[in-house]
């Protein structure tokens, strides 16, 4: 009961089933897991409910705990989320948004905030930008901002919506890196990632989701396999194992008449 | 060493702009004021008219900051989403139509019906937000909506109303500080004191929704509760604000924009910058609506609009340059 349990959780847009009935194995502390899938595969659909910002059916626990009950406040110490971008044209400061994130649902924190948050911004690496306005920042930057804010309140949960997607290599490496770190730390980390050979080559368990329901689970090798790609994306891949059992993905194309499901 | 020096800078921002516009406020208080002499003018005619014009400014802006934060647009202020033109059709009612609660005495009867109205359109409008699963978007129209609707009823009291009533009906809704009383001072001074520990209470809040929506709650926030409470103080402030003085545009929308620019949008130092440049911009549009023509004193709200629109647009378009 020390996981992330998503039990028979179905969700719709409007008459537009988006998740039916998805149960996942439980997701454990010290694990990244990658939600991947196609466009419209329901990952970022299933990131919303677990951080509860989306109404579902089902249930979803921590520790054996419905989040659906939880009291707000005690859920945003518990949970951590960043959205796939910030809004743009905010004026706030890169530092007292990070406060904010720590202080907005709590009272306990005041004292340390100031520090606590200068210490996440060491840590990400991007101390040298807490006194810039957000609205004058390049969308890599404002992502590893909005991953600040995800962490500074040292969640039990880190959920992440494709994290990358505006970093260069090196930030990408960074913060995958550091994900890896998160999750050593005793933390569950779940990422929406759309680039599968940094999926295969950063995360414990790949859960692959197609048109809201589970495809398959488990660790990248057995979850990747190039005929599992064919149907899924509907590409020709190659998978080729690399030192410490781990495996990359290299993309030939698109396979003739597209996915297969 | 980089962690005092960005407590440090965020003393600056704070001390800096928040002290300078007080102290300016104050002479400005007292410049326009002693000169004109005797103690009788200053504190039965001159000193109601500019307290009254410092309090409407920081209610309209500070009702101006909180709306635009909750409803996540720059554009929205009391004037914008109809609680002026809905205080206009209740002062209209009294005016032309006679219509007052019974049990006022004559002087408060335009102001208390102009009250009425705007609460209740702030009211009506969180109702027909809330039955629509209530967005920000949804408000705005609502709001917009709301204000074309009052104008028409408006303008048609103005159509039936007599040479005398539409004469005074005109007057109110170019908004006049000359009517200014102690009592009303007091009422507006009161409601303003209620309603500011509330709104730096909610400071952080109000901070973390400029993240957005999901953020916020992310952060733990109880994003509909902040809406609805933000929404009651503004109606309350714009309410009492507008009644007391008529139709005064502007400063709610500039008196926030010019706070941005001066301190940023940490809540903690822009609700209470907006009060300040607010509580400035009507100061100043008061002693000028002497100046302008001597002897005359203009509807002030003339003067927000005429003089505050270029000086604004100043404002900005120095900003863009400054980047």
């Amino acid at each position: 009961m020390s996981g992330l349990r998503i039990e028979n959780v179905s969700l719709r847009y409007g008459a537009r089933p988006i998740l039916r009935d998805l149960t996942l194995p439980e997701l454990c502390p010290g694990e990244v897991t990658v939600l991947a899938g196609p466009n419209a595969a329901g990952k970022s659909t299933l990131l919303r409910a677990i951080a509860q910002l989306a109404p579902y059916r089902g249930r979803i626990t921590l520790e054996g705990e419905d989040l659906a009950r939880m009291p707000l406040r005690r859920r945003a110490r518990l949970i951590g989320v960043m959205p796939q971008a910030l809004p743009a044209g905010s004026s706030l400061v890169v530092l007292e948004s990070v406060i904010a994130a720590l202080r907005a649902g709590s009272d306990g924190f005041t004292r340390k905030a100031d520090a606590q948050a200068m210490a996440v911004l060491d840590r990400l690496g991007i101390a040298d930008l807490a006194m810039e306005p957000l609205d004058q920042l390049s969308g890599g930057q404002r992502q590893m901002v909005s991953l600040a804010q995800a962490i500074v309140r040292d969640p039990r949960v880190l959920l992440l919506d494709e994290p990358t997607s505006a970093l260069d290599l090196a930030r990408q490496v960074r913060l995958l890196g550091e994900l890896r770190a998160l999750a050593g730390e005793g933390r569950i980390v779940v990422a929406v990632l759309h680039d599968l050979a940094m999926a295969a080559q950063w995360a414990d368990r790949i859960v692959l989701l197609h048109r809201g329901e589970l495809h398959s689970s488990g660790p990248p090798a057995t979850v990747l396999t190039p005929d599992l790609l064919a149907r899924v994306y509907g590409v020709r891949a190659r998978v080729e194992r690399c030192s410490q059992g781990r495996i990359t993905v290299l993309i030939d194309g698109e396979v003739q008449g597209g996915p297969r499901l | 060493m980089a962690l005092i020096a960005a407590l440090g800078v965020v003393l600056d921002l704070m001390t800096g702009p928040a002290g300078l516009p007080l102290s300016e406020t104050l002479r400005a208080l007292t410049g326009g004021e002693v000169a004109r002499g005797t103690a009788v003018i200053v504190w039965q005619v001159r000193l109601p008219v500019a307290v009254l014009a410092l309090l409407v400014g920081a209610a309209l802006a500070l009702s101006g900051a909180e709306m635009q934060t909750v409803l996540e647009n720059p554009l929205a202020e009391p004037f914008t989403l109809g609680v002026s033109a809905a205080a206009a059709l209740g002062a209209a009612t009294a005016i032309v139509l006679g219509l007052t609660l019974p049990w006022l005495p004559a002087q408060w009867s335009i102001s208390a019906n102009a009250f009425l109205f705007a609460l209740g359109a702030l009211a009506l409008l969180q109702l027909l937000g809330r039955l629509r699963g209530g967005g920000p978007e949804v408000l705005i129209l609502f709001g917009i909506a709301l204000n074309f609707a009052a104008g028409a009823f408006l303008s048609i009291l103005q159509f039936v109303a007599s040479a005398d009533a539409l004469q005074q009906l005109v007057f109110w809704t170019m908004g006049s500080l000359a009517s200014a009383t102690w009592q009303g001072v007091a009422a507006l001074a009161l409601v303003l004191a209620a309603c500011i520990p509330f709104s730096l209470r909610a400071a952080w809040q109000l901070t973390a929704l400029r993240m957005g929506e999901d953020q916020a709650r992310s952060f733990g926030v109880d994003v509909d509760a902040l809406r609805r409470w933000t929404l009651l103080r503004v109606s309350l402030l714009a309410a009492t604000a507008v009644s007391l003085v008529g139709v005064i545009g502007f400063v709610g929308l500039a008196g926030p924009h010019i706070a941005r620019m001066l301190v940023g949008e940490d809540h903690r130092f822009f609700l209470p910058a907006s009060i300040l440049t607010g509580a400035l911009v009507m100061s100043l549009a008061s002693t000028l609506s002497k100046m302008v023509v001597p002897g005359v004193l203009l509807p002030v709200g003339l003067v927000t609009s005429l003089i505050g629109l270029p000086v604004f647009f100043w404002l900005i378009l120095r900003g863009r340059a400054r980047r």
